[in-house]
């Protein structure tokens, strides 16, 4: 196993961070770490990246550990932090050539070369890191943690505010990568995760609850279909649709009537036919198939329905 | 840790900072060494370094703390210490490469200064009659005291993100350890003897003990251990992340 993480645990006070987390990841997987706000995400991943010290509990980077062997973890590992943090003042070559050297490379100018080139940084090469865009900076924070082509790649949030051109470049590279080598990345866009990851790991106030395959992992809430309706009036009595067969319970929020149904029946038919009888008027009517981001909520949050 | 080292030189040498120091430096110390009556060398008759080696420590008082302010705290502040500290290097070549980037650049700053040794070598009447032995051993005790006051600054630069914060401790702890104890050993309170070990606290008992060009085992170890405390200090403020 290419990353094998041990009860990790850290707790701030009273507070716990992370909680007995334990997963294994194999290499040539992409990894999604997913997780509200403030479950735990990044402070795992500084662990691993043996930036904080776990408070029990231990993980191992291809097979050395992070508390007895710290410095053979960080030769093997890439770690983007969240928010990128970069030398403003350095140039782009100048400061991946740093980075080349603190890992002690022979080959420091070709390496440099290959990772401007991999990262799309071609243009930008001879400025200033704090002159560059968003997106850029981001590509000089994915050509640091690459640069001695580390056999595990830990990103925290690298596609954060990025613009639509940027994001499709980054994760065509995070895909490239993810093909030899073991990513994990933090992120809370869903539609990453069905795009990028093989795997999804989900925590929530430092545990995990959810470790699956991106395949089957809709399969966890499986059998159900939300449906959004819209009338010119909303605020009609509902029982009528709630005798209709196949569905499984009617709320209204501020996006609609949300109806649940069996996935198994198309129940659309009946309502507008319900509709109809009951003289309203539909405007709109939605049917959205389940995907991760249903899971994400159903499995971190007290109440989907809310 | 060289490479840390020459990144963080490089960055005093491609911004102001480092030019700022050196000329700050320079002229502040020509400008009371050959202009300012009170204390010019060409009026004051004696073929002599003093006013240097007494100068010196004030302006390395306000110039070292703001050379060191930025080590840490602006790394602490922008986040880029985690950078560094997920990076193969021990938290030891961290503070040493920038320990030994922030006082090259002070002697950087000192270097020059040897021309004045030069010019007033020359001045002397006849040419060379100036106390050679005793000005060699004020550099080497400046030179201490640089590198002690470089790790006060460091340290106090590693406790915080604020430089400001950083550059006001920084300069606070230089001027306690030079001057305070000194003066403090004058106090009445402390006449019953103790006086006298509360001068060797000070930094300033052993420069000045250093700077009569003797180079007593005593003031060397003193020096080395003030390091040693303060970089030992600034290890353990960036190893507190991890608690």
């Amino acid at each position: 196993m290419s990353l094998s993480i041990q009860s990790l645990t850290k707790t701030y006070g009273a507070q716990k961070a992370v909680d007995n987390l334990s997963f294994d990841v194999g290499s040539g997987t992409i990894t999604g770490f997913l997780g509200p706000n403030g479950a735990g995400k990044s402070t795992t991943m500084k662990m691993v990246s043996c930036y904080l010290s776990p408070t029990s509990g231990t993980a191992k980077v291809c097979g050395h550990d992070i508390i007895e062997n710290p410095l053979e973890v960080r030769k093997h590992i890439g770690y983007l932090p969240e928010n990128n943090p970069l030398y403003l003042d350095m140039y782009v070559k100048e400061y991946l050539g740093f980075v080349a050297g603190i890992h002690g490379l022979d080959n420091k100018t070709t390496r440099v070369k290959d990772l401007i080139e991999l990262t799309g940084l071609g243009k930008e090469q001879h400025k200033l890191i704090g002159a560059l865009s968003k997106g850029y900076k981001q590509r000089v924070g994915l050509a640091q943690a690459m640069i001695h082509n580390p056999d595990v790649l830990i990103l925290d949030e690298p596609t954060s505010g990025l613009d639509m051109n940027q994001l499709v470049d980054i994760r065509n590279l995070i895909k490239s990568l993810g093909k030899e080598k073991t990513v994990v990345l933090s992120t809370h866009i869903m539609q990453e995760v069905q795009a990028l990851c093989d795997r999804v790991i989900i925590i929530n106030n430092g545990v995990l609850v959810a470790d699956d395959p991106i395949e089957s992992l809709s399969n966890r809430i499986k059998g159900e279909n939300k449906i959004t309706l819209n009338l010119t009036n909303n605020k009609v009595n509902l029982d009528a649709l709630k005798r209709v067969k196949g569905v499984n319970s009617v709320r209204k929020n501020e996006e609609g009537i949300i109806i649940r149904s069996n996935s198994d029946i198309d129940v659309r038919p009946k309502l507008f036919k319900v509709a109809i009888d009951s003289g309203w008027v539909i405007i709109e009517m939605k049917k959205e198939e389940i995907n991760v981001e249903h899971v994400f909520q159903k499995l971190t949050k007290e109440d989907l329905y809310a | 840790m060289l490479s840390v080292y020459w990144k963080e030189v490089n960055s005093f040498f491609s911004s102001l900072i480092g030019y700022m120091v050196i000329s700050v430096f320079l002229i502040m110390i020509g400008l009371f060494m050959w202009v300012f009556s009170e204390t010019n060398i060409l009026d004051y008759n004696f073929a002599t370094l003093e006013q240097l080696f007494s100068i010196a420590p004030l302006v390395f008082l306000f110039l070292i703390p703001a050379v060191t302010m930025r080590s840490f705290a602006e790394e602490n502040q922008k986040g880029t210490i985690e950078f560094l500290a997920t990076k193969p290097l021990t938290d030891l070549q961290i503070v040493l490469g920038k320990y030994f980037a922030n006082f090259t650049l002070v002697l950087f700053a000192l270097l020059p200064t040897l021309i004045y040794y030069y010019s007033v070598y020359n001045l002397g009447s006849p040419p060379g009659n100036l106390d050679s032995g005793g000005i060699l051993g004020s550099y080497i005790g400046l030179t201490f005291l640089a590198a002690v006051f470089t790790a006060i600054g460091m340290w106090a630069s590693s406790v915080t993100n604020n430089q400001i914060v950083a550059f006001i401790l920084g300069a606070f702890l230089c001027f306690f350890f030079h001057w305070a104890f000194s003066y403090l050993s004058l106090l009445p309170v402390f006449s019953g003897g103790s006086n006298a070990f509360i001068a060797k606290l000070g930094i300033n008992y052993h420069y000045s003990s250093i700077s009569r060009g003797v180079l007593d085992s005593r003031d060397v170890i003193y020096f080395v251990s003030m390091i040693a405390v303060f970089i030992l200090a600034t290890l353990t403020a960036l190893s507190r992340r991890k608690w």
